[in-house]
Parts: structure tokens; C-alpha cells; sequence
């Protein structure tokens, strides 16, 4: 599933155009769920049931378990829905971009600072 | 007719919120955050608008990827904060203007910018942190609002060129509304941060501070980047730099800056703030 388009490529950086639209959908729509408190209670319940109430594929399901970001992502998942996920086990954007980058958090918040000294 | 006072362009990461609920504004981490914005205060104490139109970009809040608008337009009487996930605290609603929504929806049509006007619309945090920031401590916002969201969710997003006229639209609506009404634009959103993917935590601060000099100056500099060359650039998030983009077309003509502040790193982001009037 490609739009056979050539697309840019920017290292390390997923742009959410057609293609990850299509094959994400159903993560993402589940991920969209998690904006009600009953739906995440009913996720942390029964976290196969839930993903499979919502038609996650294989990799998909595989990749929510792992709670993988880079994984979700490859999935279809879009950044902004997966934080939802991310929300439910209390991962803010520093736990997130640690895992991504395969930094400690404390690593990662120090790339950051340092970002602004530069 | 309506008057357009100024623009006021600020950055919207949620942890914001908890920062506000939890009175942390003299917190060593966030006070050069927070110490941007008195001057702002002390502005809009001076130019007393009566209504903001606010730009931003909603984050899976009121759109889902099922309908994905790129311009859309809120004409309710009043907006309702909601739940996103992530439990950062749900604001009181916020105080619609349909006369001057709906104004701008015909102008802008008019102007062939087809946008989706939405009769019930919820904010997110782009939308209510930054009232929260500009008007702090009260039980409600003290202003009127007209919500104007750019799809920053899903790609093809629009181009900066396209941003800043419609930007431009925007403003001549409000200019032509036939009202005594004091009206401010706000844009919400960057400047530049990546969440997502093994580029997390990219910022561009040469980038940033050039952003913020040429769009008072020369607001068309930007529009030489395509969206890829903006993601590069500043990170995915990054292109919210589209919000301040429209704002500042929304001025029309020369302005002049008023204030700044830009601080690095508030969560994964570097935040900006700007405030600019009409010369």
C-alpha cells in the first residue's frame, strides 16, 4: 500500500501523509477512543480484546503491547493519537522521546537543554 | 467597522496546563517560560480587545482522521474543553462571538477559501492554554472567541504561502465586519520540536530566531520552504510555525514588535512568544 510517489526522506522522521493514514487507521481510531476515561479502563481491562474490538492488525497489536513508539509508528500510528496510548501508562514526551532515541530520560532532557545553549 | 489591535503568537504544549494547575509559574524550570509573559498582560490591559480569533491546531481532540479538514472555522456560542487523554485539567467553556464567525465565513468563502465551518466545536489545549497564559487566574476568559484550526495532523498540510493568505482573509473579514468590536488574533502552536520518531527532541534554534525576526520584517521569507523543507527544518511539530504565519497575515502590512520571549526547552519544545501591532 503506496502511493508510489517519491517522497522525501528526512532521517529518523515519519511524516504522516497518505500512505501511514491508510495503513494506521485503526490503531489511530482506537487511539482516538482513549479521549473517554471509560474506554481507557476498558483498554487496561483487556488490552487484546480492546485492540481487537477495533480491527488492530498483527503489527499493530504486537507493537501496542511492546508499547513501542518507533514500532507504533511503523504501524500507521500518529503521533498525536499515540500519545493517547502513551497517556494510559503515564509516559509523557520525555519517556517517549527516550525510547525513540534509546536515550535514558535524563539523557534526553539534558539533549534538550543543551539545544538551548547552542 | 471592527479593529484588529495585534497579534499574539505563543507556543501551546500541554504540560502547560499541569504547570498552571499546579502553580508552578516560579519553578525554576518554568520560569523563563512564565516571565514572558507580564509585558503581555500589561499590552492587552492597554489595547482591551473584546474578541480573539484564535489560530491553532487541534490534536485529535475534535478531529479524527475519519474527516480531516484543512481550514476550519468555529460558529457555536461557546466552546467546550474536553478530555484528551492524558490528564491535564478540563477548562470551564469558552465564550463564542457567531456574529463575527459567521462574518468571517462568508467573507472568507467569498474570498475562495473553502473552509468547514463547525457548529459545535472542542478545543484542546492549543486552543485553551494559550487563553490561560494571555488571561491567567480567572474563573472565565474574559473575551469573546472565534476558534480557526489548520490541519497539522495529517499530511498534505497547506503550503506557508497558502497559510499566509489565508492569514490575509482572515483579517480583511475581520476589518470589514460591521462592529464597534476591539479584536485580537492569536496564533498558537511551535516553534521547533519533533516527538516522534529517532529525530525526538530536534529544535532549531538558529531557525527559530530567524523565523521570529523575518516575520515581522519579512513574513514572506518563510514561504520559500515547502512543508517537507519545514519539517526538516524545524521538526514535525515544528511546522505549527503556520499558526504564527497566519497570524501575522492577519495583521496586513507592516507591523512592529511589541515583545518577545523564547525559551529553550519547555518539554520537547522550543517555546516562543510574540507579540506584534500595525505601524
Amino acid at each position: 500500500m503506496n502511493s508510489g510517489k517519491q517522497k522525501r526522506e528526512i532521517p529518523g522522521t515519519t511524516m504522516f501523509d497518505g500512505d501511514q493514514a491508510r495503513k494506521g487507521y485503526a490503531l489511530n481510531k482506537m487511539c482516538f477512543s482513549f479521549n473517554s476515561a471509560e474506554n481507557r479502563a476498558e483498554f487496561l481491562r483487556d488490552q487484546d480484546a480492546y485492540c481487537a474490538k477495533y480491527g488492530l492488525n498483527a503489527q499493530q497489536r504486537e507493537a501496542v503491547r511492546n508499547l513501542n513508539v518507533l514500532q507504533l509508528i511503523a504501524a500507521g500510528g500518529n503521533t498525536y493519537f499515540l500519545a493517547k496510548l502513551g497517556g494510559i501508562f503515564g509516559l509523557d514526551m520525555q519517556d517517549i522521546g527516550a525510547q525513540q532515541t534509546g536515550m535514558t530520560k535524563d539523557e534526553f532532557k539534558a539533549k534538550l537543554v543543551e539545544a538551548g545553549r547552542r | 467597522m471592527a479593529r484588529i489591535v495585534g497579534g499574539i503568537n505563543v507556543t501551546h504544549v500541554p504540560y502547560i496546563g499541569r504547570a498552571i494547575a499546579n502553580n508552578l509559574q516560579q519553578d525554576p524550570y518554568w520560569k523563563p517560560f512564565f516571565d514572558g509573559f507580564p509585558p503581555v498582560h500589561e499590552w492587552l490591559a492597554k489595547v482591551r480587545p473584546d474578541v480573539a480569533v484564535v489560530i491553532y491546531n487541534d490534536h485529535g481532540l475534535n478531529f479524527f482522521l475519519d474527516k480531516m479538514p484543512t481550514f476550519s472555522v468555529g460558529a457555536a456560542p461557546e466552546y467546550q474543553n474536553a478530555d484528551e487523554g492524558w490528564g491535564i485539567p478540563t477548562l470551564p467553556p469558552y465564550r463564542g462571538d457567531q456574529d463575527l464567525s459567521w462574518h468571517m465565513i462568508e467573507s472568507l468563502v467569498e474570498e475562495e477559501f473553502d473552509i468547514v465551518t463547525c457548529q459545535e466545536m472542542l478545543v484542546d489545549h492549543a486552543f485553551t492554554l494559550p487563553l490561560e497564559l494571555l488571561w491567567p487566574g480567572r474563573k472565565s476568559c474574559p473575551v469573546r472567541t472565534v476558534p480557526v484550526c489548520i490541519n497539522t495532523v495529517q499530511f498534505p498540510l497547506p503550503t506557508a504561502a497558502r497559510c499566509f493568505k489565508f492569514g490575509q482573509a482572515i483579517g480583511r473579514a475581520i476589518e470589514s465586519w460591521d462592529s464597534d468590536a476591539r479584536v485580537v488574533v492569536i496564533g498558537t502552536g511551535g516553534l521547533s520540536h519533533q516527538l516522534d520518531g529517532q529525530r525526538a527532541g530536534f529544535i532549531n534554534k538558529e531557525f527559530d530566531l530567524m523565523f521570529m525576526e523575518k516575520l515581522v520584517s519579512d513574513p514572506l521569507w518563510v514561504t520559500r520552504y515547502s512543508i517537507p523543507d519545514l519539517v526538516e527544518l524545524t521538526g514535525t511539530q515544528g511546522v505549527e510555525l503556520l499558526m504564527w504565519l497566519t497570524t501575522r497575515g492577519a495583521l496586513l502590512g507592516e507591523v512592529a514588535r511589541v515583545h518577545s520571549n523564547y525559551h529553550i526547552p519547555i518539554s520537547n519544545t522550543a517555546s516562543g512568544l510574540m507579540v506584534m501591532e500595525g505601524v
